[in-house]
């Protein structure tokens, strides 16, 4: 599904990933973890497209297409989604108008029929369920005045309705309770399939106790540290990642 | 990568789908402004003696008004003196009888709307709405007379109704806009040749959306209409204007004043789409659009609402404005102002609360992109009796791109302790936040910017006719084309 070669990128000079390199396939699900500023946002930034990143070195695949030379909108339309950390407030632009147009947009791309009204707003009502939010959401602009709580759900309810073969959701979890959480996690777990992949960064482990992944990663300082199962992500959990940060301290000095 | 900052750099006044000229030979007067112009025109509308009478003192007011320069200056635009002696100030196709149907228009005259989407045959139109349409100088036909006869309600070009109606017309006509009011204004009340008439008698709501479509075709040409329309006691109306014009690279001014008259109870809702030729991405080119518009509630609970969407001309000066006189009266102004390239706006409204418990709503959406410049200009007044009087204003401007100017400049003049008003304005840009988030939902950055910008005029657009918010949101977009990112 995605490959990652030796990439490096920048912003505003300032090398931030530092030469990544990562297998994810169908099906599977990758944690990635790190402490603040270790450059994992970054990597799902760069992923997307977005413009103040630059890609310096190395390459990077999405079934085998190459996606840095591809605009933002044509990554999206060919499958891959960011749930952002931030999401921005489109003021006045209704948020069932918004996905409309970005489920036709995407669905003319790949020259499929568009979906009028109607149908479009039976799907969104189903995907609503799933995601467990209420109707009335959907009516409200885009993001504007959304606690971080509905943030957070209104873009694992975007990713539902797009259902991407790549979701990268970078921070899910941060701000939620114990609670929105859990409905976060469900509504992840309910969207993955043996054909779509997914990979998930996180600061902290709590969410790996609803959402099972198959591979940890840690990144520390722009480079991936430490991969293995879900034990990783545990031992983290008691011992921190002053043990990884050493390290990569080491290297940087050596 | 296309970056935002190189979709930018493409910044052009492409795409004015409405710049064709109609072969057509018109009926003119010869250039130039002097009484014989007056008395010319006069003629040519076969005016009654006190419609002359009054177009010759509006005449003398405004000659000692140019002869002092005294065109408006404190308005935030700029443009070469204007030569009044250059303009043609009647231009009329050429018709061997008054018009009866639509069988004795010019067949060019009625592709001419058809091209522009307006179709003038009754069983064509959009359902529940009735055109008036003013080609140059002259309205052409106005539909869905007799239907709208049957409930009193009279809509008709100006010229029939100083035939018709003259009683109705010498009552109002200057009531609210008289001819010294301004520069303009006295400009248009000596040489108007035409515009559009209503009245809606006590107690009716009026069935129809009634549409003018005034469009300018004679280069030289300027264009000065007068509308009017009255609701008497109880009634409503909902009215709407457009305009568009041939792209032409000399300027055509458009100097038209439109009065409303709200009798007690009653309501006008009055909307405009304005799609002049703005002129070309140097400047060169484009209408005038010099306009004054204003509505007096005279009545208790009355209400009057301007709904404007102005994208086109090369410069725009109007102030859509109410007089609160009735008690309990309220006036409501909704304006996007769009501008791009070379284009200059200086619009916005003037609120003047006179009656007790009379309320306020103004909200001005201003969209500035290219090296146009955008100003808001509003007064709120409050008169010494008008107790417990309430503004709420909001004026809001989204810049795109850095070489462009939103500038605001409100006014308040509060005599009265009791008076509660309030005053919101934020400026901002369509950020690269927001264009990477729809780009990453697939959405290509110009059609994130339509969204963006339809969002940010969804409370104006809201007000419009369903038909015509459809239409603005189109017209919006066309005219962005090319000029976001």
């Amino acid at each position: 599904m995605l490959e990652i070669r030796n990439l490096h990128a920048n912003i505003d000079d300032k090398e931030i990933l530092k030469g990544i390199s990562l297998d994810v396939k169908a099906g599977e699900l990758h944690a990635i973890m790190g402490p603040n500023g270790s450059g994992k946002s970054t990597l799902a930034n760069v992923l997307a497209g977005k413009p103040s990143y630059k890609v310096t070195g190395g390459e990077v695949l999405l079934e085998n297409q190459d996606l840095i030379s591809m605009l933002p909108e044509e990554r999206a339309r060919a499958g891959l989604f960011l749930c952002f950390q931030h999401p921005v407030e489109v003021p006045g632009v209704r948020m069932d108008q918004f996905l409309r147009q970005s489920f036709n947009d995407i669905r003319k791309s790949k020259g499929e029929d568009q979906l009028d009204v109607l149908k479009f707003d039976k799907m969104l009502k189903e995907k609503v369920e799933i995601v467990g939010i209420d109707y009335s959401f959907v009516k409200r602009s885009v993001n504007e005045g959304f606690s971080g709580g509905e943030k957070k759900r209104n873009e694992i309810l975007q990713m539902a309705v797009l259902q991407p073969k790549l979701a990268i959701l970078d921070e899910p979890d941060s701000g939620l309770d114990v609670d929105a959480l859990r409905q976060v996690a469900q509504a992840i777990n309910n969207l993955r399939t043996d054909k779509n992949a997914v990979i998930l960064v996180t600061h902290y482990q709590r969410i790996l106790d609803y959402v099972v992944p198959d591979k940890v990663h840690v990144f520390v300082n722009g480079t991936i540290v430490q991969s293995g199962d879900k034990k990783l992500a545990l031992e983290i959990e008691s011992k921190g990642y002053d043990k990884y940060e050493e390290r990569a301290g080491k290297d940087i000095s050596a | 990568m296309t970056t935002t900052n190189q979709v930018l750099k493409k910044v052009a006044g492409e795409g004015y789908k409405y710049g064709f000229v109609t072969d057509i030979e018109s009926d003119t007067a010869p250039p130039g402004l002097n009484e014989d112009t007056v008395r010319f025109i006069s003629e040519k509308k076969n005016d009654p003696d006190w419609m002359l009478e009054w177009r010759l003192k509006a005449f003398r007011y405004f000659m000692t008004l140019l002869e002092k320069s005294a065109t408006p200056k404190w308005a935030n635009v700029q443009h070469p003196p204007i030569d009044f002696q250059k303009i043609v100030y009647y231009a009329a196709p050429k018709v061997k009888e008054k018009l009866g149907s639509l069988d004795e228009v010019d067949p060019e005259i009625l592709k001419t709307y058809e091209k522009l989407g307006i179709s003038l045959n009754e069983q064509k139109l959009l359902a529940g709405v009735a055109v008036d349409a003013v080609f140059d100088s002259v309205s052409i036909t106005t539909t869905f007379k007799k239907e709208l006869g049957k409930k009193g309600i009279i809509f008709c070009s100006m010229s029939d109704a100083i035939q018709e109606h003259p009683e109705l017309v010498k009552k109002y006509l200057g009531s609210v806009v008289p001819y010294s009011d301004n520069f303009y204004a006295a400009l248009n009340a000596a040489v108007f040749s035409d515009g559009s008439f209503c009245y809606i008698p006590k107690g009716v709501r009026c069935p129809y959306e009634l549409t003018t479509y005034f469009r300018i075709n004679y280069q030289e040409s300027g264009q000065f209409e007068r509308t009017l329309i009255i609701a008497d006691e109880g009634s409503f109306v909902s009215y709407l204007e457009g305009c568009s014009a041939p792209m032409f690279d000399t300027n055509q001014l458009h100097a038209a004043v439109v009065e409303l008259v709200a009798l007690d109870d009653s309501e006008i809702k009055y909307s405009t789409i304005q799609n002049w030729y703005p002129g070309d991405e140097n400047g060169k080119g484009g209408v005038y659009n010099f306009v004054t518009k204003r509505g007096i509630c005279s009545g208790r609970n009355s209400k009057i609402s301007w709904t404007q969407v102005e994208t086109g001309a090369a410069i725009t000066w109007k102030y859509p404005s109410v007089i609160l006189q009735g008690d309990n009266s309220i006036g409501e102004f909704y304006s996007v102002a769009l501008v791009k390239g070379m284009q200059q706006a200086d619009t916005g409204t003037k609120m003047i609360h006179i009656g007790k418990n009379t309320r306020s709503r103004i909200i001005a959406k201003g969209i500035s992109a290219g090296k146009a410049q955008n100003t808001y200009r509003g007064l709120v007044r409050v008169q010494p009796k008008a107790d417990q009087a309430r503004n709420f204003t909001q004026c809001d401007s989204l810049l795109i791109g850095d070489k462009c100017g939103a500038h605001t400049t409100p006014y308040v003049e509060v005599k009265n302790k009791s008076a509660h008003l309030e005053h919101e304005a934020y400026t901002s840009r369509v950020s690269e936040d927001q264009i990477f988030y729809c780009n990453q939902r697939g959405i290509s950055i110009e059609d994130a910017n339509a969204l963006i910008i339809n969002g940010f005029c969804r409370e104006v657009f809201k007000q419009l006719p369903m038909e015509f918010a459809v239409e603005a949101t189109r017209l919006l977009e066309a005219n962005l084309e090319g000029a976001v990112g």
